[in-house]
């Protein structure tokens, strides 16, 4: 049937079944918004500003697995919907961002909000495309679908021309597509597998490294089985917390520049490391010449050949989807006979239980002033571990990662790869719309919320009951940590001045605000918010001005030569 | 090490600026980089001259797959192969260096394509280093332009890059 372009968009979308379109309307977008009013399929989320939108619809994929979707208007809307697209596809993460673009005659003539969407979206999208005939919109529309969800997960950019969105076309969705220059690899290779696992047997001192990948493959329940069976101590960057449960004795926490002192020794003195789904960057193994400085075999799975063999040299590669190579792992060993070196294990893990009884993670707990990592602990103590929890980029990332110790995968949103702040409060905006019921609490600072604070407009047109956890040091606290520590304590424009009465802000806005100023106060105030089930709570807790992530490893240092609380 | 890579890719509208952003993004050199259609229409092949060590070649060519238009990639370094490239290049050629302008083309096979009672256009094809030695055997001042395509490659013997 002859559809227009518009109409072809909204039909493809509900035929993806969406269940959500986070977006903004604009000039070249107005055909396509017409049809939104006139559908029920799915239900369109009008945010305050283009990047919430990106972030809500990627918020709202991290916690789902599902593709995320974002609509924005040319120009300006694209250009404000870049750093979401950006963070995004530095996590991994599968979207699909429909961008209207000026008419197809209008290209190229520095048009009425016109911008090169193609080419400024090009360096951070897995792929992009320019519609030009209504023709090749469903194809097109079903291939960014495609694209964005399988292999390693990506944001893709759907650019339509507003003549294209009033053309009319034939309509018919494909149900499959096929691409001869797009077949990622799934099933790892047996033989490269096989020898990974002859390694693995004959570890003294093994290691599973995981990352983003275990969470993004869904692979969270066959990691706790093969790390059981082998009794393998794990360890899991920031992308991958959640993704082995962090209440299980072997689990060793994050590793990397704040990692924990386990994590990292045992990082560095393993025999023999499995990573999964996880990709060696700086903030991770640091120096990586230090990290070599220790012989150690590495085993490598991961959907994405070229992750493998970028920042490390690894000895046995696997391409493959990670669930699917573990899934294969376990077979062969319950298949086989030969099982793990019981006396080395036990000598290993006797000399990890030491490096545990550092106990790197205490802190003062006995402090007038409100420790922010105590704010995190009792979070996890009234939410019982189980809320969904977003965090922006900074101090308060840290310690909601090290102190919110997360069983289940996609349990935790934040901004790994990019760094963005602001992200938090749209993460949780998407959370909630993806999960209604569910507690879900966004960790921030107060540098960070101000950078999306207009979207508390949109969690009252919603009624999200989202709980703001505002960590509020009246520093921009990562910069003033780096600037006490490698800059003599000159704190250049990490000072905040002037902020707003955040009680008032949340109330200005409709909700409920509080502000926190002793410890006592800070476990009653919680079980308070969390009981107003219908409500935005934004709670502004006066934390320690002066507090430090611990343990730290300076940039371009090893991942041993951390900086602990006590050294101090 | 310098390694010479054909890339076969969906002959699309950005194909192009996805693997010249590839390369300026990710840091790596391009010596030259070389376009056009094949037999097949919906399909483009590209060779990519760029010099780096071991593990950056190795990057290069994953970084490369990884493009969603991209079909297939093939290090035609790992192999025999052949290349080529031609050059244009406008000398002067008046006078008593005319006769010895035309000698000098001749040794080395070139073709001369246009010429003017002062200059000769002259046609050279070969590996980029024979169209060096051509350049430095002529004199520097005859020269007025030249204009190179880059090299294109192609595997020697069976050795065929197709879908």
């Amino acid at each position: 049937m002859e559809l227009t372009g518009a109409e072809i968009v909204v039909r493809c979308l509900a035929e993806e079944g969406v269940e959500y379109v986070f977006g903004y309307p604009g000039g070249a977008v107005l055909n396509i918004y017409d049809e939104i009013f006139k559908q029920d399929k799915f239900k369109h989320v009008l945010v305050r500003h283009e990047q919430g939108a990106v972030h809500a619809a990627d918020g709202y994929a991290r916690a789902t697995g599902r593709v995320g979707v974002a609509l924005v208007t040319s120009g300006p809307g694209v250009t404000n919907a870049v750093t979401g697209i950006a963070t995004a596809y530095m996590d991994s993460i599968p979207l699909v961002v429909v961008t209207g673009q000026v008419p197809t005659p209008a290209i190229g003539l520095d048009a009425f909000q016109e911008v090169d969407t193609v080419g400024i979206t090009r360096p951070c999208v897995k792929h992009n495309f320019l519609v030009k005939d209504v023709r090749e919109l469903a194809t097109t529309i079903k291939k960014a679908f495609h694209i964005a969800a399988t292999g390693r997960p990506g944001p893709v950019v759907v650019d339509i021309p507003k003549d294209v969105t009033y053309h009319t076309g034939e309509f018919a969705y494909p149900a499959h597509v096929e691409m001869r220059s797009y077949n990622p690899v799934l099933k790892g290779h047996p033989g490269q597998i096989k020898k990974a696992l002859q390694m693995l047997l004959a570890a003294k001192r093994p290691l599973f490294y995981t990352g983003g990948g275990v969470v993004l493959a869904d692979a969270a329940e066959t990691l706790k089985e093969l790390a059981r069976l082998l009794n393998v101590p794990v360890t899991s960057t920031l992308m991958g917390l959640g993704g082995y449960p962090a209440s299980d004795k072997q689990f060793l926490g994050m590793l990397g520049m704040h990692g924990t002192y386990e994590a990292n020794l045992s990082m560095q003195h393993s025999d023999v490391l499995l990573a999964v789904g996880a990709r060696f960057d700086d903030r991770v193994i640091g120096d990586p010449a230090h990290f070599a400085r220790e012989q150690r075999k590495i085993i490598h799975i991961d959907v994405d050949p070229s992750s493998i063999s970028k920042r490390v040299k690894v000895d046995v590669p696997i391409v493959g989807d990670v669930k699917a190579v573990l899934e294969e792992m376990l077979r062969q060993i319950k298949a086989g006979r030969e099982r793990p070196d019981r006396e080395a294990l036990t000598a290993w893990w006797t000399q990890i239980e030491l490096w545990r009884a550092k106990d790197c993670l205490r802190y003062n707990r006995k402090s007038p002033i409100i420790k922010p990592q105590y704010v995190v602990e009792k979070l996890w103590e009234v939410t019982r571990g189980e809320a969904y929890v977003t965090s922006d980029v900074g101090q308060h990332q840290m310690w909601a990662a090290q102190y919110y110790r997360f069983d289940q995968p996609r349990r935790w949103i934040n901004s790994g790869g990019l760094g963005t702040m602001g992200v938090g409060l749209p993460y949780a905006m998407g959370v909630q719309f993806a999960h209604p019921d569910a507690q879900v609490a966004c960790i921030t600072g107060e540098g960070s919320i101000q950078m999306n604070i207009q979207e508390l407009s949109t969690c009252k047109e919603f009624n999200l009951p989202l709980k703001i956890i505002l960590l509020n040091n009246r520093y921009l606290g990562m910069v003033r940590q780096w600037q006490e520590f490698f800059y003599k304590e000159r704190y250049a424009e990490s000072y905040m001045g002037s902020l707003p009465d955040f009680v008032k802000l949340a109330e200005a806005y409709g909700h409920v605000g509080m502000t926190i100023e002793k410890p006592e106060d800070v476990e009653r105030s919680l079980q308070e918010a969390f009981a107003m089930k219908d409500r935005l709570v934004f709670m502004n807790f006066i934390t320690d001005q002066e507090e430090n992530v611990f343990p730290m490893v300076p940039g371009g240092k090893g991942i041993t030569e951390m900086i602990l609380a006590e050294e101090l | 090490m310098r390694h010479i890579i054909s890339v076969l890719m969906e002959n699309e509208a950005g194909a192009l600026s996805r693997v010249a952003g590839l390369f300026s993004a990710r840091g790596y050199n391009i010596e030259s980089l070389t376009v056009a259609p094949t037999e097949d229409a919906t399909l483009s092949r590209m060779t990519i001259v760029t010099t780096g060590s071991e593990e950056v070649i190795e990057q290069i060519v994953k970084q490369l797959n990884k493009l969603i238009d991209v079909v297939k990639v093939l290090d035609l370094s790992d192999g025999q192969h052949i290349e080529r490239e031609l050059m244009l290049v406008k000398v002067r050629a008046g006078g008593k260096d005319r006769e010895e302008m035309k000698r000098m083309a001749d040794i080395f096979r070139g073709r001369i394509i246009d010429v003017t009672d002062k200059t000769y256009t002259i046609e050279l094809t070969g590996t980029g280093s024979k169209l060096d030695a051509f350049l430095e055997a002529i004199d520097a001042g005859a020269i007025l332009e030249t204009v190179r395509t880059g090299a294109s490659g192609i595997g020697r013997g069976e050795r065929v890059l197709k879908l």
